[in-house]
Order: structure tokens, then sequence, then C-alpha cells
């Protein structure tokens, strides 16, 4: 006979097995939807190693999906382990991309100045957008993670009404983008890939910096105390409202900063809010939760889901899918690994009944 | 010689560093009280839960009615007739009383409470165990909440009835009641296991004692007579039950409080005009069926919560409305009510707990940082001086027991020079030795000069240690008067004045 028994404190090496589990039921699973369509599932795989792992472009292209996940997700962490549940990072991000393109475009500034501006400028647009829902919570008790969410829709009609309004570039008929950057104000890219290196290194250092608060410093001591304690916190003389506003700002000021790389790095220009972001916002929080609220981790797990977005491209272009069933396949990955998370926390004993 | 209806045999369960049984035997008989003793940590716990089936015994022998059994799981214990009442009701609060007692049993999907009614009816003529069936549990007081617990275990036929604490969420009626109970299951030929650290309720009501300490089974006494040989068993030493006050040096007023009034958090008169004075070194035991502005009172003094009206004066100086950090760093202490719910952050380490109130300024932070090692070094020596049972700093809070989260709270809150100390049922759910440690320590603090506000449901708490005493009763504070002055019986009446309001319903 075999049953299930809990274990709260599983060993390393038996999260990883699950994990592997997890990945591979993912893969067989979806092997007959490969099948469905036609598509030997080995091939099918082998296609995807190809284009994402063993070839350089598709590991470059992890790495650029993996830029905003991370300075995104590495912000969320923070804010989850406060209890501030954000979930409008995809909003923070289009407002820094739009004050980012503010600066590129509107302000005239030394050509060595201009990024750094954009930056900052992008870090204030997202916080404060941020700061919205903490102020809305920490004053009138509003459920931050309703309004947050609500907010990601006014940032996308901003969006919308600045490239098609007032931004909207006068060399271009009828598309709906902003003039160019100017070069000034374009990041960098390592040597035939989409990599904006300096928005990368930011997001590491970032990262590593805000673990570093979280673990090391009385800040990140108070935003654990009201995270996990709001009792305690009150009890202990903690400002509370103080601590939610800063976790608040640094959560939207990183997707503000994600924003700047993806308008400065990638695109050069601000354009429709589906094209700027695809959705990293939302793919962040399952970074931030895979990493359990630890911003260092989020390199990791950002990378993971880079690569997961990455080998959708591939299967798109490569094998002639439709459109959704990549989709498909990543949706399946991620269930599974979320779902086998609990798992692990159990073992399995053979034999009777003791 | 009747047989036992449950005996064990070297029962013995180690956990990775203490051994939480060791050898224990223990026999009970049917229509008795067995009453299992022991401080915190003593392995009471674990004895219950290896016999509800949730841990396994690393060794020794369990039979039931002289058949030995092996009990897997929960759903075992109940089939084998052993049934638990947890010391805090596992009742799912939206549902009604009748729906929850038809968790779990064969009652059929469809209208599973129906074939309850003539069983419930039983039980109520039987024992006089009476609950409303159709009420929600959450409107339940913690005596009704408990009783459906019981009733759910004799519904489901258990012939030993094994009672955690039982009494630690009653108040003294609740209790005479659940007593009343217990003796009618047992009359009627079932066993009840009564798991204890109150001498006096198992003087009251136990036909046979054991007692637990360390893991150990160290002694018996059929029938139990004599509480100082039990208290020793316990703790190893001799205990003192003598008034642990002497006459206090009472110096200058320290805390003058004047016609304070606050609300409750349900927007109600929680305190209505409440004065004393508080003097160096003095002792003022607040007493009151809980509920009667107890809460609220500390709150306001530790800043918690606003004013309405009236004013707290420390030294002279006003202090209404100052926040809880202010009125730390002016030496105001604060010992909470909820202990894990306010007093720790259980997912944190002892030694961050230890640093709560201290962490933003030196030696334990040095700017924006925290020094690590400052608190580690902090968290060894009171782990050392308060005897705290955790094996390192960076042990989180929520491993340790009740007794020893109150010994970190107490380590923290008691340091640096007081004025004042706050301290709201500081020994509750802590054993003899224990609590004794906790009074010899507030004891030892109005010695060098703080005055101490102790707010309890324990009269005799409050009775040994105070210099006056207070009763509240709906917000409003009868006395202070001089605690030799007062009879126990005469505060009873105070806590009681307006008794319809606190009788239970008679069944």
């Amino acid at each position: 006979m075999v049953r299930l028994e809990f274990d709260p404190n599983p060993p390393g090496n038996r999260v990883w097995l699950v994990m592997g589990l997890a990945v591979l039921a993912a893969i067989a699973l979806s092997s007959l939807i490969f099948w469905s369509y036609g598509v030997p599932p080995v091939t099918a795989y082998l296609t995807l190693f190809k284009g994402t792992l063993a070839n350089p472009a598709g590991i470059a292209e992890s790495f650029r999906r993996a830029i905003p996940l991370l300075l995104i997700g590495a912000g969320l962490s923070l804010a989850f382990r406060s209890q501030f549940f954000n979930i409008g990072a995809e909003g923070q991000l289009l407002l820094g991309a739009s004050a980012a393109t503010g600066v590129a475009l509107f302000i005239p500034l030394p050509a060595e100045l201009k990024l750094v501006t954009m930056f900052l400028a992008g870090f204030l647009a997202g916080g404060a957008y941020a700061l919205i829902a903490a102020l809305l919570k920490s004053r009138l008790g509003v459920n931050e993670i309703l309004s947050t969410l609500m907010l990601n829709y006014i940032a996308v009609y901003i969006v919308q009404f600045l490239v098609n309004g007032p931004w909207k570039g006068r060399s271009l008929m009828g598309f709906a983008y902003t003039e160019q950057f100017p070069a000034a104000a374009t990041l960098p890219v390592i040597g035939g890939t989409l990599i904006h290196w300096p928005t990368l290194l930011l997001g590491v250092l970032l990262a590593l910096f805000l673990q570093l608060i979280l673990n090391r410093s009385t800040i990140g001591y108070e935003l654990r105390v009201v995270g996990e304690n709001l009792e305690a916190a009150r009890y202990a003389g903690i400002n509370i409202g103080r601590t939610v506003l800063m976790v608040a700002m640094l959560s939207g000021g990183l997707a503000g900063l994600a924003g700047v790389g993806e308008a400065a790095g990638i695109h050069k220009r601000l354009l429709d809010p589906a094209q700027i972001s695809l959705g990293y916002g939302f793919t962040a929080i399952i970074v931030a939760w895979l990493a359990r609220g630890n911003p260092a981790l989020t390199i990791f797990t950002a990378l993971l889901m880079g690569l997961i977005f990455a080998g959708g491209d591939v299967m798109k272009l490569n094998l002639q899918m439709p459109f959704r069933v990549v989709d498909v396949f990543s949706g399946l990955l991620l269930m599974f690994l979320i779902g086998s998370e609990p798992l692990a926390r159990y073992r399995l004993k053979f034999g009777r009944r003791a | 010689m009747r047989e036992p209806v449950l005996k064990l045999r070297g029962i013995s369960k180690r956990f990775p560093g203490v051994v939480a049984n060791d050898q224990v035997d223990l026999d009970v008989y049917p229509g008795e009280v067995h009453a299992l003793l022991g401080e915190n940590g003593a392995g009471k716990t674990t004895l219950m839960n290896i016999l509800y089936g949730f841990y396994q015994p690393d060794e020794g022998q369990i039979e039931l009615s002289g058949r030995p059994v092996r009990i897997g799981s929960p759903a075992e214990a109940m089939r084998l007739g052993i049934g638990l009442v947890p010391q805090h009701p596992l009742l799912v609060r939206r549902h009604s009383v009748a729906e929850n007692l038809a968790l779990g049993l064969p009652t059929g999907w469809w209208r599973p409470t129906k074939p309850l009614g003539k069983r419930l009816h039983e039980l109520k003529q039987q024992y006089r165990l009476d609950v409303e069936a159709g009420a929600l549990v959450e409107q339940l007081s913690p005596g009704e909440k408990q009783r459906v617990e019981i009733i759910r275990a004799l519904l489901r036929g258990a012939k030993i009835l094994i009672l955690d604490e039982p009494t630690s969420v009653l108040t003294p009626q609740e209790a005479g009641e659940l007593f009343k109970v217990i003796q009618r299951i047992t009359q009627s030929g079932g066993a009840v296991l009564f798991i204890s650290h109150r001498l006096d309720e198992v003087l009251e009501i136990a036909n046979r004692v054991t007692v637990l300490r360390k893991g150990k089974a160290v002694g018996s006494l059929t029938p139990p007579t004599d509480k100082a040989t039990l208290a020793e068993m316990m703790v190893g030493r001799q205990v003192s039950f003598e008034r642990e006050r002497g006459m206090a040096k009472r110096g200058a007023p320290v805390l003058e409080v004047q016609k304070l009034s606050v609300f409750s958090d349900r927007g109600l008169p929680a305190l209505r005009s409440v004065s004393f004075n508080l003097h160096q070194g003095e002792v003022l035991g607040v007493a009151g069926v809980a509920g009667n502005g107890q809460s609220e009172l500390i709150q306001v003094l530790a800043g918690l919560r606003k004013a309405v009206s009236g004013s707290v004066k420390l030294d002279g100086r006003d202090i209404t409305g100052k926040t809880p950090r202010q009125l730390h760093t002016l030496g105001v202490a604060h010992v909470p009510e909820d202990r894990i719910r306010m007093g720790v952050v259980p997912s944190m380490s002892v030694a961050q707990n230890l640093a709560l109130r201290n962490y933003f300024r030196p030696p334990f932070s040095k700017g924006l940082w925290l020094d690590q090692q400052e608190l580690d070094q902090n968290a060894l020596r009171q782990i050392r001086q308060h005897e705290i049972a955790a094996p390192k700093p960076g042990t989180e809070a929520r491993l340790l027991s009740g007794g020893n989260i109150q010994k970190i709270i107490l380590a923290r809150e008691l340091a640096g020079n007081l004025k004042v100390i706050l301290a709201v049922h500081p020994t509750y759910g802590l054993d003899v030795g224990a609590s004794e440690q906790v009074h010899a320590t507030l004891l030892q603090k109005t010695q060098e000069g703080a005055a101490v506000l102790l707010v309890s449901e324990d009269l005799d708490e409050i009775i040994s240690l105070s210099d006056c005493v207070g009763v509240l009763y709906a917000g409003e504070l009868v006395g202070p008067v001089e605690a030799t002055s007062v009879t126990r019986e005469q505060i009873g009446l105070w806590m009681m004045r307006g008794e319809t309001a606190f009788t239970t319903i008679e069944a």
C-alpha cells in the first residue's frame, strides 16, 4: 500500500525531483496536443530545443524577455513579502515607458544625461502610479488587488491616447507610433541581439540589492513584520502606512524601469501598449511567486520564464503551429510547476498502514 | 479488579533533539476521570496525539479493553471509541451546529442533519448537554463551542474522551458546567482523560492523576489529595502557594489616569470615565470578566487605541495620544494579551523577535543596516538568562511552545529602565514553574521602581501579586482598593455585579 505523509520541511533534492517530474508531465500532456496537429512530438521538442537552448539566438531571446521580468519580479517579490498585492505592474511598466518617451523626445538634455534621466523618470512614474493604490489602501482601506488591476486599464488607455494623439509621430502617416528616439536616448545592445545589457545589469544589481535590503536592513525588517504580522507591527510602533507606501514606490518604480528598458532598448519609441509589453507585468507575478518572495532568486526564475517565452516564439515560427497552441504548452508547464509545489511537501510511504 | 479500558505500556516518542515521551505507562479505567498533569513541554500533547492517531509511538504498546491496537489515524481512533475535544474548537464557523455535527458522520448526503435530531435529544436527556442545533457556530460562546465538540465526540461513539486543557477558554461558571457534564459521562461508564496543568481543577475533578515531567511519567496519585505533592512532582521541586507579595514600598504616582473614556472596535463605549493612580513600586491588579474593557484599557495606555476623552499622565507629563513607540521609549512596557497575534512574529527568528522594540536603534542597527551579529549575541544572552528553550537564535518563533514565546516577550519587554509595565494575562497557559518565574520577574521589577498594571482573569494571581485591586465591569472601574482590605468573595461579587448578563444557559 502506498500513502502520502505530510512533511512541512522537504529536503531540497525532493523539491527538484518533483519539479522535474512536473516538467515531464507537462511535456507528456503537450505531446498529445502536438500529435493532434500532426506534428510528431519528438520533432516538436527537438525543434524547441534547437531553437532555444542549443541556439545562441534562442538564448539571447530568453535573456531579452527575462530583463523586464527580472525587474518587475524583483520588485513584486518585495511587495508580496509585505502583503501588498500589486498586480498592476503592467500599468506601471507602461507609465514608465511613457515617462521615458517624454524625456527622450521632448526634454532637451545633454546626451550623457539623457538615459539616466529617462530611467529616473520611468522609476518615478511607475512608482507614483503604484502609490495611488497604496494611498487608497492606507488612507481608505481600498483593496489594492482591485485598484492596481483597474489602474492597468487606465494606463493602457493613457498610452493609446498618447500614441494616437499628442505624441503621434509626424513622419509616420497613419501609424500610431511616436517618433523614433534620438540615438542618445536608446540603449546599447549586445551585438546581434536585442539584449539591452544596461537594463539587464541594472536588474541583476537591483535584485541583489533588494535581497540585501530585505534581509539586512531595518526597512526590510519593518517590511517583513508588516507582511507577516500586522498586529505585531502596530504593537512595535512600526509606521505601517509609510512601509506600504515605500513598498509600492519600489515595486512600481522597478516596473517603471522595465518599461524604460523596453522603450529605449527594444522599440526605440512608444507604441501600442500590446506591443510594448507582452503581459510582463502579469508573468512577473509568477516570477516572484516561483522565487518565494526572494528578490535575488528572481534572477533565475525570470530567466526560466524568459526561456518559456522564447520557446513559444520558436514553435510559432518553425513548426507553423496555430498561434494559441504554444500558449497552451507554456500554460501547461506553468500549471504543472505551480501545482506540484505543494506536492513536494509530501512524501510517499510504502508498506502497510503503520 | 476492573480491567482498564485504555492501557499504555512503555510508550516512547522521539523527535529530532527531544525525547517527548519516555517509557510512559498509563491506565484509564471506565467510569473515571484520569488527569494528565504536567508543565508545558512535559509531553502531554505528544501523548494525546499518539492516542488520537496523529503520531505513531516509536516504542510501546497501546491496549484498548485488553486488546492491543495500532492507532494509525484520527479516523481509526474514532472507530476505536477514542474521542478528542481539542483545546481550540475545530468547527466550521459559518455552518450551523447540526451541520458541524453531521460532518464526518455517515448520515448520507441528502439532508445530512436530519437523522441527528433523535440522537441529540438522547444526549440531552442523558448528559444534559444542550446546544441549539440551528445556531451558527460563530454565534456561540467558547463554552458552547466546546460543548459542540463534546457532543460530536459522543455522537461518534467515544468511550474514552480526551479533553485537552478544556478550561483554558472558559469562565469559572462554564468550567463548573463542564465538570458536571464530565461527571455525568463517567457515571454512565465513560472514561475521561483530562489534560491540564492547573492543579486546583485537577484536584476537583480527577479520580486519578498521572504526572508527566520531561516526557516521563513521574508518578500517579489515586485519588489525588495533596496540592503541594502534585506541584512538586510536576516541577521537580517545592512550590510555594503563599501570597507572593510582601508590603510594597510605594512611591510617588507614576501613572495618573483621569476620566478616561474610549470606544471599542464596534464604536461602543468600552471605558467610561475611568480614573486611577498607579504608584512607583506598586502592583495594581485589574480583575473582571473578559470583555468589560480590560483590553481597551491596556490598548489606550499602550498607544494602540485613541482616547475619546480624559487624560493619561506619566510622571506628571501628559502622554495621551502618544504612539506605541514613543510610549515604549518613555518606559512603558506592554506584555500583550494575545501573545502570538501581537507579541511576536511567528515566522521570524527568535533573535529578530527579541529586537522587535529596538531593531531601529543601536546596538541592533547601524544606520539603515541591522547588525546581525549583535542580534544573535543578544539572543544568546537572553536565551541563557531567561532559559528560553530555543536551540539557536535563528530558530523561528512559531516552533516554540507558548511558554517559551512568553519568555521571549518578557525578556524583550522587561529589559531596560521601566516606569510602567502593562501586563495582560502574563501567565495565561503557562505551567506552575513558568508562572512562578513570571511573577518573580514582575515583582523584581517593582523593587527596581517600576509600577505594574496587571490585568488577569485569574483571581488567585491578582490576589497574590497585587497591592491594590480594581474591578472593571461594563467599562467602569470599581476601586482600586487595598488588596488586604478585600476578600476574594468581595472581588467576585464586583465582577458579577450584573450577574444576569453572564449566567450560562441551563439545560
